[in-house]
């Protein structure tokens, strides 16, 4: 307790408006392009790319908005372990639905 | 002794023995040789709690505490985010279709809405942390006017599904689907009528859609509320003191809700556009 | 003193011995100082008495299954009732007994104890979870009343969603909220033990108690939620037929089996890991030894949560899922058994070469450590899939859940509940009655389990009101041994009530123990410690113990 109490001591950081009025911007060109990806025909493509952009704002949010790029160790562990968490959903469901012999996959 | 009687505004009956949180500090600040900034542990705040030892223990437990709420939030919506996976892939053309009867525009400016109402909420924690109690209030309040503006537009949009039977299980008419033609809104995307049974799979799409929104709009219908409660807590200046917490923690939680929005719009909104 | 070398309960003299003023019990009178409190002494309290009164309605409804099943006709009850009692058996024994029964009492009162602190990190969250509890379990009160639920506490779509006309919604409800209470406290559990231990007490000096609430913790905190969505998804189907689970409106009704098992697999080990975790607090305390292979506990119950996530589907291999995924879970399956077998190792370890005493918590300890790993056993016949297409949907499946629950968790709280009365309570409770108690519960669990096996290898299927002729000499077997099971369950509450008045008094350390709790007042302070303790030595250090003692006699004489 007393290590983690002296590394917020010395990371509380305070994150200024220059920061967020860039992070502003980024999210506003990743909605832009997003919404013009979306009206290309780019196959299976446009999906990832949707995804990708999307992935990329969270990104910047949880780091810049969320401040996890000043947070500590246990701040950044906690939030890929939820990401991880999510991505067991997801993948070990697949492992059945993608190997079902029926279905459109 | 009948202690909660007497401590009723506090509410909770806490020990009232300030000893305890000397010795506390004093065992804290014999383990801490390098200790920087006196000046929280000399007093004891009001807003330190009594089981903390210190407020930069307060501050970093609650904070572990919302990011952790976080996680749960992530695995709830996530049951959400796999059936969307599941169904999209085995009906693409109904959501293909589907997803044309939502309005990009509506879309993009709730995006937009709530990329700025993150902004504001960023500035608001910055006005916090570096006391700047009028600015906290704009930020906040803007916050919470960004928000209802969201609200707003998804009321319009939920109306709009309502006029056209687009609402599962409440009269759900597969009409535009099997016949796009006789439907204006969609008629710039030339979509090819589906048989009848793709077409009632249009009806999974919609459960999505305001399962998803539904969710994420509660969520935001609870932001406001205590975005409302913050407001008035902040012109007492309640935030701008040094208890910051609340502020932070809160603003974790709204940044959260516009990352559910960003994915909600990527795979509601945008599954393909191009006609 | 300790006049008998057959036992190291050792009590002040009982001439001048009081109960220590003030405690947390007497610090403030009134109901609404209890209702509304914040100390995690008194809500472990309030949980402790709630959660029994949950268990004595779900066993009751057990009665009324093993009265019915005496015959093979479905004679006592309709059909349908049948469904609805071992639903609601099922849904009250497994979300309003097993899941919140040691981290909410146990967990509660003593993990603030054990880490130094004067409280767990949110204490208005910690009332809020019990109103939560409580809140849920009166709406699954209702429910039963009003009409009941039958489709067995799994919910199964779609005979949960378009086929039965019962009280779904409402019990559906009643479990959504429910969860939120083990959210809230598992929540409170991982912050706790992260941010509020004392000066001193690192990781590796933590009671393998705090250990494995930490790992059931996780798990409520991550697998939860996924149960709230399954349900609400079943409320929504049932309430707008949206077709997210209706085949003939594209949807998959094995969603559902996949969002609820990957909580429901998980809450297995919610359930059976603060039990494993009072089992490491009394085998050591009661072999007088420290737990063998500390570091193997610790890192065996973080294990145990993380492999916990990656097995659900071995619930559903007959329900149609692919033979690629049933072979997938079925590996993973074996190898979630191996951590809980390092525990078993351990602790058997820990026996070895100790001074063994048999007073009650250890004997169910005992009873605990033989029945649960025959329980894990037959789940290792169940992992493999060739052996389950067989035993799954049997009383095999069911003897092995009550083995593992009944045989392994219930008997664990019960060996927590002896260890920490006196520590709750300030009293001693009759040791020979509870003796014989712990044998009559451990004689009537086998008596009423074990044809169980048997039952499901001939081929009798669950949840059925009639069966053929030839399997009733077995059901009757079993239903004597409920008989005798009920009676051992009913001797703890008459004897502990009995002791809160006429109980010995305990003092601070009747058993001797390590543990920081074990230093401090019986029944303790409001704030737990008057002087906030730094923490020099290692977890379960007898040595250490021994060295307090003799300071005490130094400074007494």
């Amino acid at each position: 307790m007393s290590e983690e109490t002296k590394q917020t001591e010395h990371e509380h950081h305070i994150v200024g408006p220059g920061v967020y009025v860039a992070i502003l911007l980024a999210l506003l060109v990743g909605t832009a392009l997003t919404v013009w990806a979306s009206f290309l025909e780019l196959g299976p493509w446009n999906p990832v790319i949707a995804l990708a952009i999307a992935t990329t704002k969270a990104i910047l949010v949880v780091l810049f908005f969320m401040h996890v790029k000043y947070s500590t160790k246990l701040t950044k562990l906690t939030v890929m372990a939820g990401i991880f968490m999510f991505l067991v959903l997801i993948s070990m469901t697949l492992a059945d639905y993608m190997s079902r012999a029926w279905g459109s996959w | 002794m009948n202690g909660w009687r007497a401590r009723k505004r506090k509410r909770w009956p806490v020990p009232d023995n300030s000893a305890i949180a000397h010795a506390g500090q004093e065992a804290i600040t014999a383990a801490h040789h390098d200790d920087g900034d006196n000046s929280a542990h000399a007093e004891h705040p009001a807003y330190l709690r009594h089981h903390f030892e210190s407020v930069e223990q307060q501050a970093d437990t609650t904070n572990f505490a919302m990011w952790l709420f976080l996680l749960t939030e992530v695995m709830f919506f996530g049951g959400l985010f796999l059936a969307y996976l599941i169904l999209r892939n085995w009906y693409y053309p109904a959501f293909v279709v589907g997803s044309h009867q939502l309005s990009i525009f509506w879309g993009t400016t709730n995006t937009v809405t709530l990329i700025a109402s993150s902004f504001t909420m960023a500035m608001g924690v910055w006005c916090a942390e570096t006391g700047r109690r009028k600015g906290l209030v704009l930020s906040l309040s803007l916050t919470f006017a960004l928000g209802l503006v969201f609200l707003g537009i998804k009321s319009i949009e939920y109306h709009e599904k309502w006029e056209k039977h687009h609402i599962p299980g409440l009269h759900y008419s597969v009409q535009s689907f099997v016949n796009p033609a006789s439907d204006p809104d969609i008629a710039e995307y030339h979509d090819k009528p589906l048989n009848m049974d793709m077409a009632r799979h249009t009806e999974l799409y919609f459960f999505l859609y305001f399962a998803m929104t539904g969710m994420h709009a509660l969520h935001m219908i609870i932001g406001i509320g205590i975005l409302a409660f913050m407001i008035y807590r902040a012109r007492a200046g309640a935030y701008t003191s040094g208890h910051v917490t609340f502020v932070e923690n809160f603003g974790l939680y709204w940044h959260f809700v516009d990352i559910i929005w960003i994915y909600l719009f990527a795979l509601l909104y945008l599954i393909s556009r191009h006609q | 003193m300790n006049n008998n070398t057959n036992s190291i309960v050792d009590l002040p003299d009982q001439a001048t011995a009081r109960i220590p003023q003030p405690n947390f019990i007497t610090k403030e009178n009134g109901l609404l100082s209890w209702l509304l409190t914040g100390d995690h002494k008194r809500i472990a309290i309030l949980y402790l008495i709630s959660i029994s009164f949950f268990f004595f309605i779900g066993g009751s409804l057990a009665g009324l299954i093993r009265l019915e099943l005496l015959t093979p006709q479905a004679d006592l009850m309709a059909t349908d009732t049948y469904n609805k009692v071992f639903t609601m058996h099922g849904i009250i024994m497994i979300f309003l007994f097993l899941v919140p029964s040691v981290p909410a009492t146990l967990g509660n009162f003593f993990i603030p104890m054990m880490l130094g602190a004067k409280d767990l990190a949110m204490p208005k969250i910690n009332l809020l979870s019990w109103y939560l509890y409580v809140a849920g379990g009166i709406l699954a009160l209702y429910a039963m009343i009003t009409g009941g639920v039958d489709t067995g506490w799994t919910f199964t779509t779609p005979l949960s969603t378009h086929y039965v006309n019962t009280n779904v919604i409402t019990t559906g409800f009643a479990i959504f909220v429910a969860g939120f209470s083990s959210i809230f406290t598992g929540l409170n559990f991982i912050v706790t033990i992260h941010k509020m231990r004392a000066p001193g007490m690192t990781w590796f000096r933590l009671p393998l108690f705090v250990w494995a609430h930490y790992a059931a913790s996780i798990l409520m905190v991550l697998g939860t939620p996924v149960l709230a969505i399954a349900i609400v998804l079943v409320m929504l189907e049932r309430a707008f037929g949206i077709g997210v689970f209706d085949p003939a409106k594209g949807g998959d009704p094995l969603l559902f089996q996949h969002l609820f098992w990957f909580y429901s697999h998980p809450a297995v080990y919610i359930m059976i890991l603060p039990g494993m975790g009072v089992i490491n607090e009394v085998i050591s305390t009661f072999s007088r030894k420290r737990v063998f292979g500390y570091t193997a506990v610790a890192f065996s119950s973080v294990a145990i949560a993380v492999f916990g996530f990656f097995v659900w589907a071995h619930h559903m291999f007959i329900m149609g899922i692919s033979n690629y995924a049933v072979l997938v879970f079925s590996l993973l399956t074996m190898l979630v058994a191996v951590p809980s077998a390092i525990k078993i190792f351990n602790w058997t370890f820990t026996l070895y070469k100790g001074s063994i005493t048999f007073e009650t918590p250890m004997l169910y300890a005992f009873g605990f450590m033989g029945l649960f790993t025959i329980g894990g056993m037959t789940g290792v016949f169940l992992g493999a899939s060739g052996t389950d297409i067989h035993l799954t949907e049997t009383y095999f499946i069911v003897a092995h859940f009550h083995f593992v629950m009944v045989g392994g968790m219930l008997m664990a709280f019960l060996a927590g509940i002896h260890f920490w009365w006196p520590k709750m309570t300030g009293r001693m409770y009759p040791e020979k009655i509870s003796q014989l108690a712990a044998v009559v519960t451990f004689i009537g669990f086998n008596l009423t389990f074990f044809p169980q096996f048997i039952l499901g290898m001939l081929g009798m299927p669950r949840r059925y009101a009639s069966y053929p002729p030839e399997f009733q000499v077995l059901n009757v077997f079993s239903t004597a041994g409920a008989t005798i099971l009920g009676v051992g369950y009913l001797l703890p509450v008459l004897y502990l009530l009995w002791s809160l008045k006429y109980g010995e008094i305990a003092g601070n350390n009747p058993w001797q123990a390590t543990g920081l709790e074990w230093q401090t007042q019986s029944p303790p302070l409001t704030e737990n410690f008057t002087v906030i303790p730094v923490m020099d030595h290692e977890a379960y250090d007898y040595e250490w113990l021994e060295s307090q003692k003799a300071k005490e006699v130094a400074s007494a004489g």
